[in-house]
């Protein structure tokens, strides 16, 4: 099959630091894969890079084949790429209504002039999004929260409640980076049971950055290692727990005297 | 005890013509409403970008002098105004390209003092164009009162607080009730998220600082209309920042409170204490009240609370 994403020989470095280093990753459509490695790795700016965010110093980056290398973060989440943060980027100010609603932003085709004049049009486009973002409260269980204001929700929930916003834009693939951090064991098992019904309801392409080894050997189609932002390892779960470049980067080198 | 006699007798002279009471009342809000839409200005792009605008006054003036430069070179009123709004859509587009997206992430210090830059610019830019001298500005509305009920009430005045509170309308139903005002608020709010879900930073910025543009026309117009275009125009700028810490940074009904209170305040200081303190009463009124609001609510009236994590 081909990958519905692309990464192809890609780097990127802040100053003297060289954060992803030629690093090349095929993503086939459907598929949950894990990024993981130690603190420094790169993983967050490969996230950044495909979002738009960072662009790469070289290599190119496909979606469905076209480049997307150069393109704007909002050009991006058009074409149907999701993310979460690692330290929660959510509208703290709204509610989380409000939050679900501006997912469905780039499906929204009433511009300035045209919210004025065709009140009910843009009326009648606003019930059809509030259908979409229903369902999605539905999903995730947050009915009781709708008019709560983010930023006062508990975190587990705002985590949630990031995933639901990313949801709404209908997304061809989810960027989730540390989706269960900082939660208790109940959210986590939450949280991975939400990552994993999204997949198998919509066949969402999934990549997620995660430290929690338990959840990603459980959910993960593939995983890849990076360290020093280079892949040092690729596969299955079982694979990637038995390559002795991964035990290395993760428990350091033993040195026989 | 002829001070506690001074402080105390002008109740005694409100109580007794109720009718004065009103009109000096009526001048206050007429005048509070003024302070209010150039505050309305800032607002709207702090909530949006979290810049501070310095220069939103002069943007006033800017406004001001282009339409009545247009109407002198012979440009019908109407079409002058449409050129107006053209320029100030321009200004916007031009700001946005030469001024914020190289400075996108920076502090919002360095963004407050291009804010300033831009203040110098936009006064000598508008003086090349258009000359120094005071200019008259007639958009056709007689500044003649009438009587009601009693009370005299002044025609350009009427139209002004009218004009106000149909654009506060508008604006209200812009913010809360239409997907860009969503978008705007979810900017204002957190701009790496809002960038997530595909809202472009830069369409945003071009449609705020074209709105201010359209507050700052509707400002100009009615300041100039009532005192002359001239460059002590962007001056109001320095009333509507007690408006501002008055009403709270980031709230629209918060600028139009504010300006009002101040206006009323400040009137009815004026005329019924003034003479007690040798009058300019309306010079520091705004100033004393926004120091004491800053001392006891610096969150102002509406303005959201500032709690910081630690």
């Amino acid at each position: 099959m081909s990958a519905q994403l692309e990464i192809r020989d890609v780097s990127k470095a802040f100053g003297g630091v060289q954060a992803v280093a030629r690093l090349s990753l095929e993503v086939p459509p459907g598929e949950i894969l894990s990024v993981i490695g130690p603190n420094g790795a790169g993983k967050t700016t490969l996230l950044n890079m495909i979002n738009g965010f960072y662009h790469p110093d070289r290599g190119r980056i496909a979606l469905e084949g076209a480049d997307i290398t150069r393109h704007r973060p909002s050009q991006i989440a058009e074409l149907g790429v999701a993310r979460t943060f690692q330290n929660i980027a959510l509208f703290k100010g709204m509610t989380v209504l409000d939050n679900l609603m501006l997912g469905r932003h780039v499906h929204m085709k009433s511009g300035v002039l045209a919210s004025f004049a065709y009140w009910g049009l843009a009326q009648k486009e606003e019930v059809a999004h509030r259908r979409r973002v229903e369902d999605i409260i539905d999903f995730l269980k947050i009915q009781d929260l709708r008019r709560r204001p983010t930023g006062s929700l508990p975190y587990g929930l705002q985590k949630r409640v990031e995933l639901g916003r990313a949801l709404a834009l209908d997304p061809k693939i989810l960027l989730l980076d540390e989706p269960m951090g900082g939660m208790n064991q109940e959210e986590k098992e939450d949280m991975a049971r939400f990552i994993l019904d999204v997949n198998e309801e919509w066949g969402t392409t999934t990549i997620l950055i995660e430290h929690d080894m338990g959840v990603v050997m459980d959910i993960s189609d593939r995983v890849t290692v990076l360290d020093m932002g280079q892949k040092i390892s690729s596969g299955s779960p079982d694979e990637v727990r038995s390559d002795p470049r991964v035990i290395k980067a993760y428990l350091g080198e033993s040195r026989r005297a | 005890m002829d001070v506690l006699y001074g402080l105390v007798t002008p109740f005694r002279d409100i109580a007794g013509s109720p009718a004065f009471f009103v009109e000096v009342l009526i001048g206050g809000v007429a005048a509070g409403l003024m302070y209010s839409l150039v505050a309305l200005g800032f607002v709207l792009i702090f909530k949006a970008s979290g810049v501070f605008n310095f220069a939103q006054g002069v943007m006033v003036l800017f406004a001001a002098l282009t339409l009545v430069g247009l109407m002198e070179r012979g440009v019908p009123v109407v079409l002058a105004l449409g050129l107006t709004v053209l320029v100030m859509i321009l200004l916007a587009f031009a700001i946005e390209r030469v001024v914020l997206r190289p400075l996108v992430n920076q502090e919002h210090i360095i963004l407050f003092m291009a804010t300033i830059g831009l203040t110098f610019f936009l006064e000598g830019f508008g003086e090349m164009l258009w000359g120094s001298n005071v200019k008259r500005l007639d958009v056709g509305i007689p500044d003649e009162s009438f009587m009601v009920a009693g009370v005299l009430v002044n025609r350009l005045e009427l139209t002004a607080a009218l004009t106000a509170a149909i654009l506060v309308a508008v604006l209200a139903v812009f913010f809360h009730g239409t997907r860009i005002g969503r978008a705007l608020r979810a900017v204002a709010d957190d701009h790496e998220a809002a960038l997530s879900i595909g809202i472009p930073l830069k369409t945003i910025w071009v449609i705020v600082w074209s709105v201010a543009g359209g507050v700052a026309i509707v400002a100009g117009i009615m300041w100039g209309a009532k005192s002359g275009v001239q460059f002590s125009l962007s001056l109001i700028a320095l009333k509507s920042l007690p408006v501002l810490i008055l009403g709270g940074f980031t709230s629209v009904p918060g600028a139009i409170a504010g300006g009002l209170i101040i206006g009323v305040g400040e009137k009815i200081g004026e005329v019924y204490w003034g003479p007690l303190v040798g009058g300019a009463i309306e010079n520091w009124f705004a100033y004393g009240l926004a120091l004491v609001f800053l001392l006891f609510r610096p969150q102002g009236l509406f303005g959201e609370k500032i709690i910081e994590r630690v």
